[in-house]
């Protein structure tokens, strides 16, 4: 494998981050939440908007029940931004993808500053009724047909394939949700964050088996936004966080219902390209975040990112121990999508970033310098390695 | 209700004769799914439908337990069947006619249609 050590992410900073107020039913307009993220990220910067000449964010369309925040060229208008460079990511599956595209638009010159941002008021939408799954909302014919309209029921067919033929146990895949859960106790703004006990997850309702409750994200409200800037800025920026390669891929299909393979998600080919970009090894990570929006995709990704040989993310992760902040791979630190909320990968990279930037409080892991970020499961992969240390 | 178009019609509709209908490469003869109008394996856009046997083994499988399209009650398993005809040909479906808690990865299935007003959609049930 030839290894380019000019990969061109590393030409690139994460200058500024910005949160909103997050968690469960704010009833506050998804552009509130935008504004208050992209401007705290901005002035986090040390930038104002006049200095931003890039803007990105995902799914930009409308979708139903809260799933996606207002339109880039909205937020452009608004804000009177002069940009260079502008991107509303309209691809389905995109999910943390636009991280990366925005590094590689100021490490080629097309802007200094990105803001990126993710917003969701899918809690708020919700209402106090059951939300049904934004899936079911979409013309689907090969997966309503067949009573489909949740993709926990398509997790649920590689979470079967994975016992079947690993022989892997609720007993493990328990530990995704376990482990997050013990990590929001310590972040005040994780929605659950009650101490959970094994035999609480394996007494929970199943949604489909072999995945229960417990299994599946927690939908949220907030906004997250980051300033992707060009690496000449790392001595204007107090802190800087530093891309050091950035992996993607989607091999055969952007189905779910017709993946090819349950044996691999595309997890396989992105953490592929990731090290590949690279000369850091799975061992040189300090921290893990890994996308939880079901658990059984965790497994997979530590098995395609080489945490673990094939097969045998179950007994990695059992117990907890190797998984927790004082174990070998701290892993979803901040309580991931199972307890802190669902913010499709952007919760995980504003954790990383926190921890990367030594602002992560009672969770903080000592001693950290390289993150690894994923987006996505199934047919949907993206992976990030971050540093402090350059 | 399953959306019926000139590329599916075969699909949806064959049951009415009792044929499970798949789309085939005239070209290369492999099968595939879902039907489209270009053969993904060599590309031919020579594309036509065939009758398959509808004998297929369950590769994995869900029972799920949560309601989310009207018209399906839990429990009820969603599963991906292969097709005895080619080992890369697999749909996603319903196992019907036995406990969901019987169904397992490894077991063989054979097709059925359940008529819904003018399509019949293919399901599958245990072989007898
Ligand atoms: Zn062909």
């Amino acid at each position: 494998m030839t290894i380019d050590r000019q990969a061109v992410e590393r030409q690139a900073i994460v200058s500024g981050i910005g949160r909103s107020a997050t968690g469960r039913r704010l009833n506050r307009p998804a552009l509130d939440l935008t504004l208050d993220a992209c401007l705290a990220a901005i002035a986090d910067a040390g930038l104002t908007p006049r200095d931003i000449d890039g803007l990105t964010s995902w799914p930009d369309q409308a979708v139903p029940f809260g799933f996606s925040g207002p339109r880039v060229s909205d937020l452009h208008s608004l804000l009177r931004l002069d940009l260079s460079w502008i991107l509303g990511c309209g691809d389905g599956a995109n999910v943390t993808g636009i991280l990366g595209i925005a590094a590689h638009a100021v490490a080629t010159g097309l802007a200094r500053h990105v803001l990126v941002y993710r917003t969701v008021t899918e809690s708020t939408a919700q209402g106090t009724g059951r939300r049904p799954a934004v899936m079911s909302q979409m013309p689907a014919p090969w997966r309503t047909t067949y009573g489909v309209g949740s993709p926990a029921q398509l997790a649920a067919l590689w979470a079967r394939h994975h016992f079947d033929r690993y022989g892997t146990t609720r007993e493990q895949l328990a530990w995704v949700a376990l482990n997050d859960r013990r990590n929001a106790a310590d972040n005040p703004d994780a929605i659950f964050r009650d101490p959970m006990t094994l035999d609480d997850y394996l007494t929970t309702r199943m949604i489909s088996n072999p995945l229960c409750l417990l299994d599946c994200d927690v939908p949220a409200d907030g906004a997250f936004a980051f300033v992707i800037s060009h690496a000449d800025h790392r001595h204007d920026t107090e802190r800087p966080v530093f891309f050091e390669a950035v992996g993607g891929g989607r091999p055969m299909t952007s189905s779910w219902e017709f993946w090819p393979d349950l044996d691999v998600m595309a997890a396989m080919k992105a953490a592929d390209q990731l090290w590949s970009r690279t000369t850091l090894r799975p061992t040189d990570v300090d921290l893990a975040y890994l996308y939880d929006g079901f658990s059984i995709f965790v497994l997979y990704w530590l098995e395609a990112l080489g945490f673990c040989a094939r097969g045998e993310s179950g007994p990695f992760i059992e117990g907890g121990t190797r998984i927790a902040r004082d174990g070998d791979l701290p892993l979803n630190t901040s309580g991931g999508q199972l307890s802190e909320g669902r913010y499709l990968g952007f919760g995980h990279a504003y954790e990383a970033f926190l921890q990367l930037r030594n602002q992560a409080g009672p969770r903080q892991v000592t001693d950290t310098q390289i993150a690894l970020v994923t987006g996505g499961g199934g047919p949907l992969a993206q992976a990030f390695l971050f540093t402090n240390d350059r | 209700m399953p959306l019926v178009d000139d590329g599916s019609r075969d699909f949806w509709r064959g049951g009415a004769d009792g044929r499970l209908l798949i789309r085939a490469c005239a070209a290369c003869h492999r099968l595939f799914h879902p039907p489209g109008p270009v053969c993904p394996h060599c590309y031919s856009r020579s594309v036509t439908s065939r009758a398959v046997s509808g004998r297929a083994t369950v590769a994995s499988y869900t029972v799920t337990h949560r309601g989310w399209v009207p018209g399906y009650e839990p429990p009820y398993v969603v599963a991906r069947v292969v097709l005895a005809e080619q080992p890369d040909l697999h749909l996603l479906t319903n196992v019907v006619g036995c406990d969901p808690e019987a169904v397992h990865t490894g077991m063989e299935v054979e097709v059925i249609f359940e008529q819904r007003t003018d399509v019949f959609v293919p399901l599958f049930q245990p072989v007898a």
